[in-house]
């Protein structure tokens, strides 16, 4: 498999709440990580984390995540991204209570 | 209790009006994240998995009631309604925005609070035995050196960016509460031959990646001669210490790398330069803050109230059995408020909760509230003939667990559901341990074991020095825990062991469930404790328990 790339979503944290954040392909930031653009290509992920990391005042510490296609757009592929689609496990916030 | 000098508020009040303008203009984009970040991170401001945090430091764990107060209301005007107390007595509220931060700064300095040396390369808070001032055991109280300590450090021209983050605990008891073997610095006061009271000096003691117990560089060191010699150790370290590489930095593997003989006598060369520059001065100030920490006034009256709920009322003595400790004045205990009810996070505490130990300690307690490094919140001065009501208060606010010192009482570092460091959970592993032993109902049978958990190998969790320790890995992009037995943050000092290959989330509590009946098969008796039975016996029964499992159940 070598040599494959994994695709891949942009993420952040918003400046102003600090709440996770995704990119989308229309340029966008979603709280959804479904609505993230999944991007297939390396180079186009380079590309898209460049222009993530230019938005310093929307957004701090862009990324690029593992992700995998769903039936409703990208899912997250590590535990940690998971959580960062709801929130802590130990409360309903963040926002597995604001996005409901 | 210690009051701020003018100074302080001045210099407190002066940088929230510094913070307010960076954070300004970091959101008019005039400050890029690069470099804001460090200036955050000076006031306590840390950016975590779904949120910022703010991290404040309470110093020696001590509060009064209008702090605590204080706390409630910021928990409840900017966050979510609750704190979380770490390991290192400070408070961390997980959910601030940004834009709200210098409001809650300013609040905190209403009350003489502040987030300063919270992060960064500087000396942090300064921890302390939570029962100081009140213990039976104690040879005078700490806190006064610990302040003049803070004092010394806060904004320290010289110490600002030491190789890395340095943690400095003292106690004045000789049972250690303040884990000072695993501290930069860990301060035990001790007598001489001659009865005065002095520390002994232990340095480069350490959890995280390479967990260490300190070495002592100086058996008996007089008062008088704290600050000097302090100095002198920060100063030997600023020198050595390896800016070169951050795994290195930290002043345990200075003395590891350059040998206790030679870093002892580099140190006392460098105090017979120093010692002659202070002039007495800082003894001076000592003795001010010594008389602002005075011991209240106690009372004398009688304690029958407590003896007799003590023998009509299971539930209060069961509470006071595990709850109160020796108080140095025989009328008074004690009380430790467990925030370890089963099932719930380790060291959260509502803005009401708070509210109502505020209230308790300004009505019962000599508005005297303090945070211990278990995650507990400690009242400790009260009389016995009040600790009916007390107990009845607490017991109404969800506060009235009796675990302390058992093995639902487990400290828990945030892990993954909070900190953006964190390589697994560690709150619900908590939280399902406790909700099991008090299922079982065998906690009380168990006795004193410590369990503790941290979600990555920075270790806040302090696993290393747990009886039990859980330690939350990522393997392969799966949470794995791996389980160490035999550590001890006591003056008796031990990093736990590795039993073996770590377990999943979901075989990790089944896990703790065969240690506990590996201890309770082979225990002499229940005055034999998991930590003295684990010392008698070795790692052996342990390990058979945990791995060999699936080969008893098919012999059975
Ligand atoms: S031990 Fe790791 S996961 Fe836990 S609080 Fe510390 S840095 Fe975060």
């Amino acid at each position: 498999m070598k040599g494959r790339f994994t695709p891949k979503v942009v993420t952040a944290n918003d400046l102003r709440l600090g709440d996770v954040v995704y990119l989308t392909a229309n340029d966008r930031w979603s709280r959804h990580h479904h609505e993230a653009e999944l991007i297939e290509d390396e180079a186009h992920a380079q590309l898209r984390l460049i222009h993530a990391a230019a938005q310093k005042l929307t957004v701090v510490g862009a990324y690029l995540a593992d992700a995998k296609a769903g039936p409703n757009g990208p899912e997250p592929t590590h535990f940690r991204e998971e959580f960062r689609t709801r929130g802590p496990s130990n409360y309903p916030h963040g926002k597995q209570a604001e996005l409901n | 209790m210690y009051s701020y000098s003018d100074f302080d508020e001045a210099f407190v009040r002066e940088r929230v009006a510094q913070f307010s303008q960076q954070v300004e203009r970091r959101l008019d984009g005039s400050l890029s994240e690069d470099e804001f970040r460090p200036l955050r991170l000076m006031n306590g401001l840390y950016l975590q998995l779904h949120a910022y945090m703010l991290r404040v430091a309470i110093p020696y764990g001590t509060l009064n009631p209008s702090q605590m107060r204080q706390l409630a209301y910021i928990a409840e005007t900017w966050d979510k309604g609750y704190g979380h107390f770490t390991t290192r007595q400070n408070i961390q509220f997980n959910w601030p925005k940004l834009e709200d931060v210098p409001a809650i700064l300013s609040a905190l300095a209403d009350v003489e609070m502040h987030a300063i040396q919270t992060s960064g390369n500087c000396v942090r808070n300064v921890t302390s035995d939570h029962f100081a001032g009140a213990a039976a055991d104690e040879i005078e109280d700490p806190r006064p050196v610990a302040e003049l300590l803070r004092q010394w450090s806060t904004d320290h021209p010289e110490f600002q960016f030491l190789p890395r983050k340095f943690k400095i605990a003292i106690t004045g008891s000789p049972n250690d509460r303040a884990v000072t073997k695993a501290h930069d610095i860990g301060l035990r006061m001790v007598r001489n031959s001659a009865g005065e009271p002095g520390f002994e000096v232990i340095v480069g003691g350490g959890l995280g990646r390479t967990p260490m117990i300190g070495h002592t560089v100086r058996d008996f060191l007089p008062k008088a001669d704290l600050l000097p010699y302090v100095e002198a150790v920060l100063s030997v370290y600023n020198t050595l210490g390896r800016r070169d590489n951050k795994y290195k930095a930290r002043i345990k593997i200075t003395v590891h790398e350059t040998g206790v003989e030679e870093i002892s006598r580099m140190i006392e060369d460098r105090f017979a330069e120093l010692r002659p520059l202070f002039g007495g001065n800082d003894q001076k100030l000592l003795a001010e803050i010594e008389e602002a920490f005075a011991p209240p006034a106690f009372k004398v009256t009688s304690t029958e109230a407590y003896d007799a709920f003590y023998k009509a009322d299971p539930v209060f003595r069961a509470w006071a059995d595990t709850n109160l400790t020796a108080h140095r004045n025989a009328q008074y205990a004690i009380v430790t408020v467990s925030l370890k009810a089963h099932g719930a996070t380790p060291g959260d505490a509502t803005a009401e909760q708070m509210r109502v130990l505020a209230d308790l300690a300004e009505t019962y307690g000599h508005s005297e509230l303090r945070i211990s490094h278990e995650q507990n919140v400690i009242l400790p001065h009260v009389h016995k003939g009040d600790l009916p009501a007390v107990h009845a208060a607490l017991h109404k606010a969800g506060l009235g667990t009796a675990n302390v010192g058992l093995i639902s009482d487990i400290i828990a570092c945030p892990g993954m559901d909070y900190c953006a460091l964190a390589t697994a959970r560690s709150i619900p592993v908590a939280q399902e341990i406790a909700t099991r032993f008090d299922a079982l109902k065998l906690e009380h049978d168990i006795g004193p074991l410590k369990i503790k958990i941290s979600g990555c190998i920075n270790a806040c969790g302090h696993h290393h020095v747990g009886h039990i320790g859980i330690l939350g890995l990522d393997r392969a992009g799966v949470e794995n825990y791996q389980i160490t037995l035999g550590g001890d943050g006591t003056e008796t000092a031990a990093i736990g062991e590795k039993t073996g290959p770590g377990f999943a989330y979901d075989e990790i509590v089944p896990a703790i469930e065969r240690i506990v009946g590996a201890y309770l098969e082979h225990r002499e008796g229940p005055e034999e404790t998991f930590l003295m039975a684990y010392r008698r016996l070795g790692m052996a029964p342990f390990k058979a328990a945990l791995y060999d499992a699936e080969g008893d159940r098919d012999a059975a």
